[in-house]
């Protein structure tokens, strides 16, 4: 009976790209290459817990169907877009909304980039017929082959050798549709010695409702490059957002990238990163906070196909309620990778009896000459550290949000931009305040 | 009124009964020691007076100036001013001591319906009592008690005893684990905050500590009650002729 609901709903899906057809850019080997895309999704279909990725996340049972693409913001979504994102304004950035998964100008600072810095939207590449956008690098698999076939809008960045950026680049996705999906993709490109803080917000503006977000992004960091990425994830509170994002990273260069899920009823975050050369060093960290029914899946597959680099991962999650998350962390080291120094840390803290944490690190390790780790704990808050604090005048509930900051600082602490630390710290205190 | 007053007090912890109908009366400006060996109930005493849970109070009663104590939250009774410093005070890693000691000193005073001490005001009162107290300021960044020494735990015990001028302080075996030095560096730091408004309760199991905050009382407490009271010389009797005599007297 449920196989049978799963298969209709695989066939509803289906048509979602020939509904769309007219609005998507690009001909020729753009429209081929969707073609091609879309049918890698029509055969397998939502991921579903017989596939090992997906264990935890079983997307047919959890979001049923991919929803049809969003209709382009019209006036008055626009509006309550701009008011929904008012609050995200940092100092010193230079911003790019996407609104229901098209660039809305109006709202972002065109103009304003520094020298160096080159942005384009998916769309005008797509349009100009270079399909190299809609290649999936090191990742696979249906959810990211929707994407290609359906990516409607996005930004591409470009940052040229040696610049070195003072403002952060924040892309900023806005839902403002109902029960209609939105599939965006992005690209920052660092060249050699460049420098940059790429920020990511997701957020819902008033009356966005059962929406679902498909999103992918593809990072590249030159040799000796440096990024700082920062992903806030505050969807609204029945959204899906499935986000995939495909990191290479080149000789000697730094990358250090962090999510925090705090919003959407459903998510899945999967990362790919890549070593493309040797002596780099990634730090992939990210905390989910969940609460009522939030599913947030964080997965991340880490390949260290080259020697001598360093990656750190330090994941935490805080769960109330029935709030289900799920870390999986695969780290493959090549039998060529000698002097890999890997290490993995996730720990989860349970606030109540319900909630749910499901932990699955992975190595593969192929190489003799390594150093690798990982470590996963599960519990819930000391009570003999929260009766100190009560001792010391703090209440339940304030004792309680000190060792849940303390507890997710771990993770944020990471981020080596103040003002971009203190915004996920700030989104970890907001979560606490609301929660209740 | 008496600042302090346990009445004929009954403490069980799961099946056993620890308290077995204690009382203790403690008056504002005193300084009162209680002895006795381990397992005579001193902690559960303490903790019990600080609102520790998983104790069960079958009868009995404390009322601090006149109000019923056990019907109130720990932190509802550290902003009345109850202050109980840890035998064993917890690391808690991740939350700066300066964080925490803000925290801490403003949820009192909101408590107390005062208003919250500004960032200069407090960072100033802090760096005056960490300095009388001998704690380097390097110490106040760190992690609460995290990678802290045995002395340099007491010393933050009293440093908060100091900011958050509580009316009744309980001092729960404050000698454990340290040194001559470091007692003596805590123990200055106690009679510094002696004052005709403020009551102690020293709880040791040595009379040593009592050479250098000396009592005005000295209770023996064995198996669950106090079973002498006395003065000073109490303490000095008790050292010449250990506990003996009172566990067979209870």
């Amino acid at each position: 009976m449920n196989l049978a609901l799963a298969k209709t709903d695989t066939v509803r899906s289906s048509d979602i790209l020939a509904r769309a057809r007219d609005r998507l850019p690009g001909t020729g080997k753009v429209a081929e290459a969707r073609g091609r895309a879309f049918e890698i999704f029509e055969r397998e279909g939502l991921p579903h817990r017989r596939l090992e990725d997906w264990k935890y996340t079983d997307l047919r049972a959890l979001m049923r169907e991919a929803l049809p693409l969003a209709a382009a913001p019209a006036a008055a979504a626009l509006e309550r877009a701009e008011k929904a994102i008012v609050a995200l304004k940092t100092a010193n950035s230079c911003r790019l909304v996407l609104v229901d998964g098209v660039l809305a100008p109006a709202l972002s600072d065109l103009a304003a980039h520094e020298a160096g810095v080159r942005v384009r939207t998916l769309r005008e590449v797509l349009e100009g017929g270079s399909a190299d956008l809609l290649d999936n690098g090191a990742a696979s698999g249906a959810m990211i082959a929707l994407n290609a076939a359906m990516a409607t809008d996005g930004v591409v960045i470009d940052i040229a050798d040696g610049t070195v950026l003072t403002k952060t680049l924040h892309i900023v996705h806005v839902a403002a549709r109902a029960s209609a999906g939105a599939y965006t993709r992005s690209s920052l490109t660092l060249g050699k010695a460049a420098r940059a803080t790429l920020l990511e917000s997701f957020v819902a503006a008033d009356g966005a409702q059962s929406y679902q977000v498909n999103d992918a992004i593809a990072v590249r960091l030159g040799q000796g490059a440096e990024l700082e990425h920062v992903r806030l994830m505050a969807d609204g509170a029945d959204a899906a957002n499935v986000t995939t994002a495909i990191f290479t990273v080149d000789a000697n260069a730094r990358l250090t990238t962090f999510n925090l899920t705090s919003g959407g009823a459903l998510s899945r975050y999967q990362g790919y990163v890549t070593f493309a050369g040797e002596g780099a060093e990634v730090n992939a960290n990210g905390v989910n906070l969940l609460n009522g029914r939030q599913h947030a899946d964080t997965t991340l597959f880490l390949d260290h196909a080259v020697p001598n680099c360093t990656s750190r991962e330090i994941f935490r999650a805080v769960i109330d309620d029935r709030g289900h998350s799920v870390f999986q962390g695969r780290i493959i080291v090549r039998p060529d990778a000698q002097k890999t120094d890997a290490k993995m840390m996730t720990r989860a803290l349970l606030l109540s009896d319900e909630a749910e944490a499901d932990n699955k690190p992975e190595l593969e390790i192929f190489a003799d000459d390594v150093t690798c780790g990982h470590g996963a704990t599960t519990g819930a808050l000391d009570e003999s550290l929260l009766f100190y604090l009560r001792a010391r005048g703090l209440s339940e509930k304030e004792a309680q949000a000190l060792l849940i900051q303390a507890f997710v600082g771990e993770a944020i602490e990471s981020i080596a931009s103040e003002a971009l630390r203190e915004l996920a710290m700030s989104a970890a205190r907001r979560w606490l305040a609301a929660k209740g | 009124m008496a600042l302090l007053e346990v009445k004929n007090l009954h403490v069980r912890v799961e099946d056993r009964e620890i308290l077995h109908g204690l009382s203790l009366t403690v008056n504002k400006g005193e300084v009162h020691a209680i002895m006795g060996p381990n397992g005579s109930g001193k902690s559960t005493l303490s903790h019990v007076i600080a609102g520790k849970p998983g104790y069960e109070v079958t009868s009995g009663e404390i009322l601090f100036k006149g109000e019923d104590l056990l019907d109130m939250s720990p932190d509802e009774r550290a902003a009345k001013g109850v202050f109980l410093a840890f035998q064993y005070p917890v690391e808690i890693p991740g939350v700066a001591t300066m964080t925490f000691l803000r925290t801490a000193l403003n949820a009192q005073r909101k408590a107390r319906g005062e208003s919250e001490f500004s960032t200069p005001d407090f960072l100033k009162k802090v760096r005056e009592v960490a300095k009388s107290l001998n704690i380097p300021q390097d110490m106040l960044k760190r992690g609460v008690n995290v990678g802290f020494s045995g002395g340099e735990k007491k010393r933050n015990e009293i440093l908060q005893m100091a900011l958050f001028e509580p009316a009744v302080c309980i001092l729960d075996e404050m000698d454990s684990g340290l040194d001559i030095d470091a007692l003596r560096i805590a123990a200055d730091g106690v009679n510094a905050l002696r004052s005709s408004d403020r009551a102690m309760v020293v709880i040791t199991h040595y009379q040593r500590l009592l050479n250098y905050i000396v009592p005005d009382f000295v209770h023996v407490m064995s198996r669950g009650r106090v079973v002498k009271s006395g003065d000073k010389q109490l303490a000095l009797e008790l050292e010449a002729s250990g506990y003996a005599q009172f566990e067979d007297a209870a």
